[in-house]
């Protein structure tokens, strides 16, 4: 996801040095803005099959981002700064993320990372990096208790600046995996 | 002689002991400042519990806090802090800041009772297809990133219940977090929102709430002296009401009384006739008082405020006393003869008109029309009767002759003044055929001692917080709470279905939180026996990637909600719910009376005409949509209309009267025709300053014709005989004037808006009766012109 014609010129000069975590988190922040399509898959303990969804993710720095579900029922995801608001349907919700720390967790590790916001993952999760930049996986492990109590890990990887595979590990062993791709539609 | 002085003995006697009976009632005398009395006398049921919802309802409860100055976290903390110091408060029912205090306790009442509560529990739900359908919903929602807070629920709420209840309670919206904190939008301001246990009308009781408040956030401020408080609500309104009409009370009646002290020094040159002219004052004021005290049960303080406008007008009598007794001879039996009947007139002219106030359906306007009636009445009676036999033998003020002259050259040019005095009545009379259409101010809002700043403050923490404005309502009335309760049940549904339309962004109701024992039993019957439930359930998985295995928590909680004892109004205790419900349901004069406010969808109004199409539709009796703002308005607006109805008539019976006594309808329209160019004149004054008129203006406009009557009567009653106005009777009428100028002029400048309003319409208006009395009553100069 987030592809931008900048992404070569960053990494031109990283492939001379060590590539680490700040040079990753450099080449995301300097994408203002993306898209994708996504398919989710949650492996659910207590559901004998996978439940899939599908949609399209919009990320635009620093902090929107927005989830359009289109199967298996249209949903949309919208969240601005604290505020979170789900429409499913007829229903409306618009929460405060503060009030849900499990939900903000997951929504800041992504966020966080697509505005290669270093800081703002620090906060709240230790910080591992595996790979090269052209193949990476950042995982992300809760450090509050409370949190880690909900979620285990979040392993998100990508290419270059592009993310394309966010898996988050709940502690009660279920898990999701989503992946992503860039619209085959040029801009 | 001696049967004089036994006379005066009995008369000074019973004078005492009246004085003495007023102070025993005064002693005895609640004054109160809020609002109620210049709230309409309501004469419907649904304008009475209008009228109530202003004073003791749900809102006027309400105390709305921001915290300002500093950053952030100590913002945030002090919110905390604060809150945490005044949940242990009995004072306050509730404290709300967005920190999760009620949520375990509301959810586990929601939860524990969901199929009680839950509207969606019908037969239908619970049968194979509603199910299926149940279970497929809840499994897409667990796909959904809100499928995190759900999924533990799934084995015991398959049917998702808990998250349609959840839904209903936490629509509308909320204000923002920072640092775990309610914050206004922009960031700026920490928010809290109490509820206290007193209603807004018991001002002491708001007042100590605030000192709480206050008191909390100081001490846990202590550290942070740069964060600031700032409250408002209806209740915080009525304590700054209260404190500025006392303090302003007492300040003008100190201001008003020295004023007038002074002017009576400088006329009088002596003490003692300074003291003996303040006696019919004083009389009257206690009179005053103690007569609203035993009409009205109790006094309000802007009566109070009137009072020592007052003073101006019943300090007059004793100037004519005074003032008019021959200096050489100084007989009060010959000034009784002479001016009484005149004064005794223009008293009489003046009850009739403050009569009409009397009628009144604005409480406040008729406790103004009898203290002012029965202050008058006192004032003149003690100066006629008590008075004289007070004066020491050889009672003198100083010689006012001189400018008793000057003033009599001057009124004997004033007839050539007439032509003149055309061009500004003229110019009066256009002005108001323009404004025409606004001269009247028909807001209840115009009433109101809150000042500008406050309320803007009001509006902002309101925005900020998403508090309820409670101005739609939807009123269901029924004989008992359970029939209420139903009702407001099916009105629910029928609001549920405006909301769904995108009509209404929400609305509270009673039976949510508390269903009638009916439809209870009915979601009741809905659920199936265990064994009944689990078959169901076998064939309902079937297509869906459950097992019915995992639902066994399901089926058992569902059996025990079968034979759950039914919900009643003390399990709500200890919950938020519990505030709602006692706010929303309301038991009068055993009626049971269900409030549901409406929430306008963000950036639009209610269109009131669907929602009523929409209740009426339904056929349910006694179900009310009403738009609180629009109604007091009305209200208001109605009341106006009256007043300036009953103040015509008031008018109209000054001149029967004057008729009546006259004879001579030359003669009452010589004395009227200066009042009414006053009244114009000053009418038209205040609305090319910008001012609309409010029922204020019209008790200053009634005061206007009362006392410049006394005016327009001596001039007559001096032309009426054939001696022009004497010089000394000039001077008594300059000096009287004055000193009601000096009363209702530091009315002008209250910052009440109530008296506000009378004293900038008395001052002026009494200066130009005199003025246009002096113009307009002197036939004899002008006649030979005619002849």
């Amino acid at each position: 996801m987030l592809a931008t014609s900048l992404a070569l010129v960053t990494l031109s000069p990283s492939a001379f040095a060590a590539w680490d975590l700040q040079q990753l988190m450099d080449a995301l922040a300097l994408n203002k803005s993306g898209r994708a399509t996504f398919v989710e898959t949650k492996h659910i303990a207590m559901l004998d099959l996978p439940v899939e969804s599908s949609g399209e993710l919009l990320y635009t720095a620093p902090d929107r981002l927005e989830k359009r579900t289109l199967k298996p029922k249209p949903e949309s995801m919208i969240v601005i700064g604290d505020e979170l608001s789900i429409e499913r349907g007829r229903q409306k919700f618009r929460v405060q993320l503060q009030a849900y720390p499990e939900l903000a967790a997951f929504i800041d590790s992504i966020r966080g990372t697509l505005a290669g916001d270093r800081k703002a993952l620090e906060r709240h999760f230790r910080l591992g990096l595996e790979g090269s930049a052209e193949r990476w996986t950042l995982q992300l492990q809760p450090i509050d208790a409370d949190m880690l109590a909900v979620i285990r890990r979040i392993r998100i990887s990508g290419a270059g600046d592009q993310v394309d595979r966010i898996e988050i590990s709940q502690s009660d062993g279920d898990r999701s995996v989503m992946r992503m791709e860039k619209p085959a539609a040029p801009r | 002689m001696t049967g004089l002085r036994r006379r005066g003995i009995r008369a000074i006697a019973l004078w005492l002991v009246f004085l003495v009976a007023c102070g025993v009632i005064i002693s005895r005398t609640h004054f109160t400042t809020d609002l109620s009395a210049f709230l309409p006398r309501s004469p419907t049921p649904e304008q009475k519990l209008l009228m109530d919802q202003l004073r003791d309802g749900l809102t006027s409860r309400l105390i709305l806090v921001g915290i300002e100055g500093a950053d952030v976290p100590t913002r945030a903390r002090l919110s905390k802090q604060t809150a945490s110091l005044l949940r242990a408060d009995p004072a306050f029912v509730a404290v709300n800041n967005g920190e999760p205090v009620n949520t375990e306790r509301d959810r586990a009442y929601l939860f524990n009772h969901r199929y009680l509560l839950s509207p969606a529990v019908t037969p239908a739900r619970f049968d194979v297809a509603g199910l299926h359908a149940a279970l497929s919903d809840t499994i897409d929602l667990l796909s959904s990133p809100a499928g995190l807070l759900v999924k533990s629920m799934l084995p015991r709420d398959p049917t998702g219940e808990m998250p349609r209840l959840l839904e209903q309670f936490n629509g509308g919206s909320q204000p923002i977090l920072l640092d775990g904190a309610w914050a206004s939008r922009d960031g700026a301001r920490a928010l809290l929102l109490t509820q206290t246990r007193a209603p807004g009308s018991d001002t002491d009781a708001q007042e100590l709430a605030m000192a709480a408040i206050r008191q909390a956030f100081d001490t846990a401020a202590g550290a942070a002296p740069s964060a600031k408080l700032v409250m408002t609500g209806p209740g915080v309104f009525s304590v700054t009401a209260r404190n500025t009409i006392q303090s302003q009370v007492s300040r003008l009646s100190i201001i008003g009384t020295a004023l007038i002290a002074t002017l009576l020094l400088l006329v009088y040159r002596s003490f003692t006739a300074l003291v003996l002219g303040l006696l019919p004052v004083i009389t009257g004021a206690l009179t005053g008082v103690a007569a609203v005290s035993l009409g009205f049960g109790s006094v309000h303080g802007i009566t109070l405020g009137f009072g020592t406008a007052l003073i101006g007008e019943a300090v007059d009598y004793s100037i004519y006393l005074f003032v008019q007794s021959e200096h050489e001879s100084p007989d009060q039996q010959r000034w009784v003869e002479r001016f009484w009947p005149t004064i005794r007139l223009g008293v009489l002219t003046s009850i009739v008109g403050f009569a009409s106030l009397l009628l009144s359906g604005f409480p406040g306007l008729a406790q103004l029309g009898l203290y002012a009636i029965a202050g008058l009445v006192a004032a003149a009676t003690m100066t006629r009767f008590v008075l004289p036999h007070l004066l020491p033998r050889n009672f003198r003020i100083h010689d006012v002759s001189a400018i008793g002259a000057r003033l009599a050259g001057w009124t004997r040019r004033a007839a050539s003044l007439r032509r003149l005095a055309a061009v500004p009545l003229l110019a009066a009379c256009i002005v108001l055929v323009l404004n025409r259409a606004n001269l009247w101010n028909d807001k209840i809002s115009s009433l109101s001692p809150v000042s500008p700043a406050d309320v803007a403050l009001d509006t902002r923490l309101r925005a900020d917080l998403g508090a309820p404005d409670v101005r739609y309502l939807v009123v269901v009335t029924a004989q008992s709470r359970e029939r209420v309760l139903h009702a407001a049940g099916q009105v629910d549904t029928l609001l549920q279905t405006q909301v769904d339309q995108g009509e209404l962004a929400g609305f509270e109701s009673p039976s949510r939180y508390l269903p009638d024992l009916a439809t209870q039993r009915s979601r009741q019957a809905s659920l199936p026996p265990p064994d009944v439930l689990e078959t169901r359930l076998a064939q309902a998985v079937q297509g869906l990637p459950v097992r019915a295995s995992l639902f066994a928590p399901f089926v058992a909680e569902v059996a025990a909600a079968r034979t759950q004892p039914l919900l009643r109004s003390a399990d709500l205790e200890r919950t938020s719910m519990a505030m709602a419900v006692q706010a929303l349901l309301i038991e009068q004069n055993h009626q049971w009376n269900a409030l549901l406010p409406l929430t306008a969808p963000e950036g639009a109004g209610i269109n009131a005409d669907r929602i009523r199409a929409a209740l009426g539709a339904t056929g349910l009796p006694n179900v009310l949509f009403v738009d609180m703002k629009a109604e007091s308005d009305r209200l208001y607006s109605g009341y106006l209309h009256e007043a300036i109805a009953l103040s015509l008539g008031g008018l109209g019976a000054i001149v029967g009267l004057l008729l009546l006594v006259l004879r001579s309808p030359a003669r009452v329209l010589r004395i009227v025709a200066p009042l009414g160019a006053a009244v114009i004149t000053v009418t038209a004054g205040l609305i090319a300053a910008g001012q609309q008129l409010v029922i204020l203006h019209l008790v200053g406009l009634l005061l206007v014709v009362a006392v410049g009557s006394n005016y327009a009567l001596f001039f007559d009653h001096s032309t009426g005989a054939s001696a022009p106005v004497s010089p000394r009777t000039l001077a008594s009428m300059l000096f009287a004037n004055l000193t009601t100028v000096a009363g209702f002029g530091v009315l002008a400048f209250s910052k009440v808006s109530i008296l506000q309003a009378m004293g900038i319409t008395v001052a002026p208006g009494v200066i130009l009766a005199l003025i246009y009395a002096a113009i307009f009553a002197r036939p004899a100069l002008v006649r030979p012109s005619h002849a």
